[in-house]
C-alpha cells in the first residue's frame, strides 16, 4: 500500500488518472472503518486534506459552491443560513467528532442510500462538481446515484465541489434513528420549496437502493400551490394536501425489511415525514411573507 | 513510511508506519501514549478522542499519514505535569470514573466543550458527549463532572 498526499487539486488528478485504485480519504469516517476491519485493501490512499481549496466554499450569483472537503462542523456553523436543509441534514451526522472530520463529498463518493446529505442534494437540485485530468464536468444529485453505494464517478475522477442555491425558502430535512446520536438512517427525507420556480424539491433516504426524488409528491404539491396561487398569497394547507403528498412520497419508495425497520414502517414513517416537514416549511414561509409585507 | 508531528507540544517521529494506520495506533503503539483507548475502531465510542489541530476527533478515523505535520494534543497533554487539569480533576471529584476505560476521550470531549461554551447547558452537554460512550456509568456523574468543572472554570 502506498500513502499519497498531492498538495494541489492538479496534482491529486494527475495521481488518480495514473492509479484509478487509489482510494480518496478525506474525513477517514468510512475509509479508516474498512481499513481497520480489514475490509479493504487498497493499493493506495490518496489524502486530499492537504488541498486547501477542497475545503474552503464560496457564494456567489445565487449559488453557494461547497467544497468537497469542508467538514460538517463547519458547514454548519458557516453555511446554516444560507443552506439550513443541509445544516439540519449535516448537524444528524455521527457525533461531534465524526462532524469535525466528516464530509459531504465524502458522504457522495460512498454514496449509502442511508448518507444523510443526499435527500437535501436532491431536494434543493443540487449539482455535484467533478473533476478529472480530462477536465470538470458538473452533475445533476439526480443523475449522481445509481445503485447501492455506487455513483456516477469515473475510475480517474475526484468530486471537488457541490452547487447549491444561495436561497432564503425555507428547507427541512428529517430523519429516523434508533437514537438522538450516532445512528444510521432508518429513512429520512429532504424538503425544499423553490418559490422563484413555482416547486417543490423533496427526497428520500435510506428507503430506496439509491436515495431518490419523490417526483409523483413533487408535481401534485407543486401543481396544488400554483393552482391554488398559494406562493403569492399563503395560507394555511388544507389537510387532504398534507396528507395526499404524505401519500405520495410513501407510494414513490422501494424499501427493503432489515435490522433497522421493516419496510412497511419505513414506507408509513416516511408519509410522516413528508407531511411533518412541509406543515414546518410552509409555515416558515408564511411567517417570511408576512414579514415582508 | 515515516510519520512527524506535534504531539503534546514535542516533535514525534515514528518510523515503519504502515501505510494504512491510524493515528490512533502510532499513538498508543510506537509512541508510548496509550491514554487514548482503543476499542471500537469504527468512531462510534469516542474513547480514542483527541485533539488534532485544536479540533477533536476519533484517531481510530485518522490515518496516520494525515496526521504528517499537524499537532497533535492527548489526554496526556492536558494535565501540566502533576497537576491535573480542571476537567480531569472534576471527573475524580464528582466520581465519574468507574472502570476508566471511556474517560480519557471523553475528559478530552468535555475539555473542548467547555474551551468552546464555560457555562453550557445540559443538553449542550448532552450533545458534546454524544459519541463518547461509556458502559459502567448512567452518565449522571458525567454530566456532573462536566458541570462542576464548568463551575471552577467560572471561579478561576
Amino acid at each position: 500500500m502506498e500513502f499519497l498526499r498531492p498538495a494541489t487539486l492538479p496534482e491529486a488528478l494527475s495521481v488518480k488518472a495514473e492509479r484509478p485504485g487509489a482510494v480518496p480519504i478525506a474525513g477517514g469516517t468510512d475509509v479508516m472503518v474498512e481499513l481497520n476491519f480489514d475490509h479493504r485493501r487498497p493499493e493506495a490512499l490518496l489524502d486530499l486534506t492537504g488541498i486547501a481549496e477542497l475545503a474552503e466554499w464560496s457564494a456567489e450569483d445565487g449559488t453557494v459552491r461547497l467544497g468537497a472537503g469542508v467538514p460538517y462542523t463547519r458547514l454548519i456553523e458557516q453555511l446554516g443560513k444560507r443552506l439550513p436543509g443541509l445544516a439540519m441534514a449535516a448537524r444528524t451526522v455521527g457525533s461531534p467528532q465524526i462532524r469535525n472530520r466528516g464530509t459531504v463529498g465524502g458522504n457522495l463518493g460512498a454514496a449509502s442510500p442511508a448518507g444523510d446529505t443526499h435527500p437535501v442534494l436532491l431536494a434543493t437540485g443540487a449539482t455535484i462538481e467533478v473533476a478529472s485530468v480530462r477536465g470538470t464536468r458538473t452533475i445533476a444529485a439526480e443523475d449522481f446515484y445509481l445503485g447501492v453505494k455506487r455513483n456516477a464517478l469515473e475510475p480517474d475522477e475526484l468530486i471537488t465541489a457541490v452547487n447549491l442555491p444561495d436561497t432564503k425558502a425555507p428547507q427541512q430535512f428529517s430523519k429516523i434513528g434508533t437514537r438522538n446520536a450516532m445512528v444510521i438512517a432508518v429513512c429520512s427525507f429532504g424538503l425544499a420549496l423553490h418559490p422563484e420556480q413555482g416547486r417543490v424539491g423533496a427526497a428520500i433516504g435510506s428507503a430506496a437502493p439509491t436515495p431518490r426524488r419523490s417526483r409523483a409528491a413533487e408535481d401534485f404539491l407543486s401543481g396544488e400551490l400554483t393552482d391554488a396561487g398559494l406562493w403569492e398569497s399563503p395560507e394555511p394547507l388544507r389537510d387532504s394536501v398534507c396528507r395526499r403528498f404524505g401519500e405520495l412520497v410513501a407510494e414513490g419508495t422501494e424499501p427493503i425489511d432489515d435490522v433497522r425497520g421493516s419496510a412497511a414502517y419505513r414506507k408509513h414513517a416516511l408519509s410522516v415525514l413528508a407531511r411533518r416537514t412541509l406543515g414546518w416549511a410552509w409555515q416558515e414561509y408564511r411567517a417570511g411573507e408576512r414579514s415582508c409585507a | 513510511m515515516r510519520v512527524n508531528m506535534t504531539v503534546n507540544g514535542e516533535q514525534r517521529q515514528a518510523d515503519d508506519v504502515w501505510e494504512g494506520e491510524s493515528l490512533l495506533y502510532v499513538l498508543r503503539e510506537r509512541l508510548g501514549l496509550p491514554g487514548s483507548k482503543n476499542a471500537c475502531e469504527q468512531g462510534e465510542c469516542g474513547s480514542c478522542t483527541v485533539y488534532l489541530d485544536a479540533v477533536p476527533v476519533c484517531a481510530c478515523l485518522v490515518a496516520a499519514g494525515q496526521a504528517q505535520g499537524r499537532e497533535v494534543r492527548t489526554v496526556e497533554g492536558l494535565a501540566d505535569g502533576d497537576r491535573l487539569d480542571p476537567v480531569q480533576q472534576s471527573f475524580v471529584d464528582a466520581g465519574a470514573v468507574q472502570c476508566g476505560f471511556c474517560t480519557p476521550g471523553l475528559v478530552v470531549a468535555a475539555h473542548d466543550l467547555l474551551d468552546r461554551v464555560p457555562e453550557p447547558s445540559d443538553e449542550e452537554i448532552r450533545e458534546a458527549l454524544a459519541g463518547n460512550l461509556c458502559r459502567c456509568t448512567g452518565y449522571e456523574k458525567i454530566l456532573d463532572a462536566v458541570k462542576l468543572a464548568a463551575t471552577r472554570g467560572a471561579d478561576a
